[in-house]
């Protein structure tokens, strides 16, 4: 019990820190009225927008405005938008999940089978091919690499749409892009963008988890008894193969969903990273600082279930900490 | 035999419609930015105003010169140098079928001041109406304060919204300080959510999609000329590459803003058509005049800058048609004063500085800078067309003739916060003129700084010429169009007169689309679908 109080606290300094730092940040960048209004707006039109928006406020008195709200789980209004700034995030949200949810999905379901070739003949050719991929997966720019994937695709080859979500269809309240063709044909190319680097990822690790498992005793000791070479590997090798890619995956998930930023906004899909790239450019100072806390307190909480399973499945941790 | 008659020609009929709607015309467009509400009081910026004026209307229209053109006013006129009479289109249906009256331009008025957390007030068009009356349901009676001319300009950029979307609590009275007889406007949530989008426009309402589409279908009432188009789809792909590829891909069908480096590629695709024409917007650089020390400065302990002479050199200094063919793609003007060619208050008289190093040279030998003096030169990165490598040349046109000059350029939002503080003793920046006029880059760029008078607003370089201040004062106080045009081109050539500013160029705006379309330009750079056109 000591243990899991002594981890929420920490997560909880981590997310006051961040929120310092954040909104310290974000106020330095520039004045978000310089953005906003109009041109031709007068001396007396720009001081009137400025008080409105609470702007003429000392950094504390702001900061102290943003804290208080923030504890009664108001992150802000949109200075854009004149929208609470999470209800702006969330409304975009399902875009972003639905894009990432295909990411992952598809970087499990190419990168495993290919990991484990890879694993199971790492010195033979197709081996070696899949691993140089893999290196051009890590290495190539997701911007340089969502503008090819158009450029063939959309532009040349006419298979695929460009940008956008395409039609959605409801469910659970909620608008979605894979139930629809339109949707689906729309969803292709940003989710393979956006899973190249973690199907890289996944390669790498099935490869690694591969060529461990295989030389274990009790593999050699299930081909001694006969079993035939697909059960061994789909069976005993996979279910041992597979722990550090899941745990991998499930931390990486926070990142796919926090930092699609590029992808959407290659693809112009709707979701949160596009929201995020137009609140800067705007100065949407709540918006962004918004975005930004979500994203600490979804890792924050991320790590903490992390760290409590680790606690539950080693008792050693439990005792070193309370110790 | 009669039946049969009737049989088939209700056949033909079927088919016919049937044809009609396999063939309907739909519109996809890239826009380059996205509105932050279909609310047309929320927001006073491009990309807001361009869409409301696709619903709505306002009592008086701009073409595409930015010359004012009868809207659901069909005619006005200054009955003295304070009264103004509009009389009112008859006839008009709002999209919900009901009559457009008086008593809706008088709710819109009502409301500009009251939309909560504007972050662009349309109030500042608003300043100068002291009363209004209504005589009858089809005419307008405004009272100004002090004789203002530019009350028709100032009303076109306000949407008239259906009262119909108000709550009343008695008879609407207009009162500066605030309507009487309202119990509640419509929100922008509303407008944003379709409840309230009811306006006299070419184009219905349908869907609003934030972030990804605003559909909008054909108005089939409407007073004007109906849009060829059934359908018009908004998709804001705010990146350029994306926006150009989205075209060639045929996901969309036009394109604003195509990125200059790509047009001599677009322009030799044969599936696509592009157009350009000159903007109301101009490039200029600003010079801090101010008295010395200025923060830019160095090799010299006074401002070299608030010497005409020195000015005037480093105007010469530039070779704007280089500037033109080599980095703007020849999407460039060269100017010579702060607004383009064709608009209200242009002064053909003013010739464009040629390029002449030598003469340059001299003038800062004259002016007791021989050996010239260092200057940093600040600019936005991402504001105005290849604003950053513009900034650059111009650096290297000074450098050239003694000024060593180096370039600051930072992101729009940090450069536009250090030039409010004045941090820089030089800077380039861009001005388009909203009104379509002379006064408006005038007022806000190179009058003296004079907040009470709304003078100066934009003018960081401490720029101060009285006797230009005196005549735009008196335009802007001249009711009469001939006279006023006459001032304003006196002011800009007094303004130009000792280079208060180095005008470089007007940007040329380009649009792609695919080649069965055509677009005319507009000066305000707006993007309309009602003038997309199948091409002939």
């Amino acid at each position: 019990m000591g243990y899991v109080i002594n981890r929420l606290l920490q997560g909880l300094m981590v997310i006051a820190v961040m929120a310092v730092l954040v909104f310290i940040g974000v106020y330095a960048i520039g004045n978000p009225v310089d953005m906003l209004i109009s041109p031709e707006a007068d001396q007396a039109e720009i001081q009137a927008t400025i008080v409105r928006m609470g702007l003429d406020k000392p950094l504390w008195e702001q900061f102290l405005a943003f804290i208080n709200g923030a504890l009664h789980g108001d992150l802000g209004t949109s200075f854009l938008y004149n929208e609470p700034a999470v209800r702006l995030i969330l409304e975009r949200f399902p875009a972003t999940l639905e894009l990432a949810l295909a990411a992952i999905l598809m970087a499990i379901l190419v990168g495993i089978p290919l990991g484990v070739i890879a694993g199971l003949k790492p010195n033979g050719i197709v081996g070696r091919a899949i691993m140089t991929i893999s290196i051009l997966g890590f290495s190539l720019p997701t911007f340089w690499v969502g503008m090819m994937l158009i450029m063939i695709f959309a532009v040349n080859i006419g298979w695929l749409p460009s940008t956008g979500r395409g039609e959605t269809a409801s469910l659970f309240g909620v608008q979605w892009s894979f139930l629809t063709g339109d949707g689906l044909a729309h969803l292709i190319l940003p989710a393979i963008n956006l899973a190249l680097f973690k199907t890289s990822l996944v390669i790498r690790l099935a490869r690694a988890g591969t060529r461990e498992v295989i030389s274990q005793d009790y593999i050699k000791f299930a081909r001694a008894k006969g079993l035939s070479e697909p059960r061994v590997i789909l069976v005993h090798m996979m279910k041992n193969m597979m722990i550090p890619v899941v745990t991998v995956l499930g931390l990486e998930f926070g990142s796919v969903v926090a930092f699609a930023v590029v992808t959407e906004t290659v693809f112009s899909w709707p979701g949160i990273g596009k929201l995020l790239i137009s609140s800067i450019v705007h100065l949407d100072r709540p918006v962004i600082v918004a975005y930004l806390m979500l994203t600490v307190m979804l890792f924050v909480t991320i790590n903490f279930l992390v760290d409590l399973i680790y606690a539950l499945l080693d008792p050693r941790v439990r005792r070193k900490e309370s110790a | 035999m009669r039946n049969g008659l009737i049989g088939t020609t209700a056949l033909m009929f079927g088919l016919l419609a049937s044809v009609g709607a396999a063939a309907a015309a739909d519109l996809k467009i890239g826009l380059s930015a996205e509105p932050s509400a279909l609310d047309p009081h929320y927001h006073n910026l491009v990309p807001n105003n361009a869409m409301s004026k696709h619903p709505f209307n306002a009592l008086v229209e701009q073409d595409e010169n930015q010359r004012l053109e009868p809207g659901l006013a069909t005619s006005w006129k200054a009955l003295d140098d304070t009264t103004w009479e509009f009389k009112l289109r008859e006839g008009v249906k709002f999209h919900d079928g009901t009559p457009f009256t008086a008593k809706d331009v008088v709710f819109s008025l009502c409301r500009v001041p009251k939309v909560p957390n504007s972050p662009s007030a349309f109030t500042i068009y608003m300043k100068s109406v002291e009363s209004l009356e209504t005589p009858d349901d089809h005419t307008i009676i405004f009272k100004t304060a002090t004789p203002y001319p530019l009350l028709p300009t100032d009303l076109s950029t306000i949407a008239v919204i259906s009262a119909n979307t108000g709550k009343f609590s008695g008879p609407l009275v207009f009162k500066k300080s605030g309507c009487e007889g309202v119990e509640s406007y419509p929100s922008t949530e509303d407008f944003n959510s379709g409840k309230a989008m009811n306006g006299t426009g070419p184009f219905k309402f349908k869907e609003f999609v934030k972030g990804d589409r605003i559909v909008m279908v054909k108005n089939p009432n409407y007073w004007g000329d109906k849009a060829p188009w059934d359908t018009v789809t908004f998709k804001p792909i705010l990146s350029d590459g994306p926006r150009v590829a989205a075209l060639l891909a045929g996901d969309v069908d036009f394109i604003e803003n195509p990125p200059s480096q790509d047009l001599p590629r677009l322009r030799k695709d044969k599936s696509v058509r592009v157009v350009d024409g000159l903007s109301n917007r101009v490039i200029y650089v600003a010079l801090d005049s101010g008295p010395a020390p200025s923060p830019g400065i160095k090799g010299t302990d006074k401002n070299p800058l608030a010497d005409p002479k020195v000015r005037k050199a480093l105007s010469l200094a530039i070779d704007r048609k280089a500037i033109d063919q080599r980095i703007m793609n020849t999407q460039a003007e060269p100017a010579a004063q702060l607004i383009s060619p064709g608009l209200f208050g242009y002064n053909p008289d003013l010739k464009v500085d040629g390029f002449d190093a030598k003469k340059a040279k001299a003038l800062l030998a004259e002016a007791g800078y021989p050996n010239g003096f260092e200057i940093t030169i600040g600019s936005p990165n991402d504001r105005y067309m290849n604003d950053e490598k513009v900034t650059q040349a111009i650096a290297q046109y000074w450098t050239r003739i003694g000024v060593k000059t180096s370039v600051d350029a930072t992101t729009a939002s940090v450069f536009f916060s250090r030039r409010g503080k004045k941090e820089f003793s030089a800077y380039l920046a861009g001005w388009g003129a909203g009104t379509g006029e002379a006064s408006s880059p005038l007022k806000s760029l190179v009058a003296c700084r004079k907040p009470e008078k709304g003078y100066g607003t934009t003018n960081y370089a401490n720029y101060c010429n009285e006797q230009m201040d005196a005549t735009l004062t008196e335009a802007l106080a001249t009711i009469d169009d001939a006279k006023r045009e006459k001032l304003l081109q006196k002011a800009m050539a007094e303004a130009m007169g000792d280079t208060g500013m180095i005008p470089v160029h007007f940007e040329k705006t380009p649009w792609a689309m695919k080649k069965s379309l055509t677009y005319t330009p507009r000066v305000d750079q707006q993007t309309m679908a009602q003038e997309v056109k199948p091409a002939k």
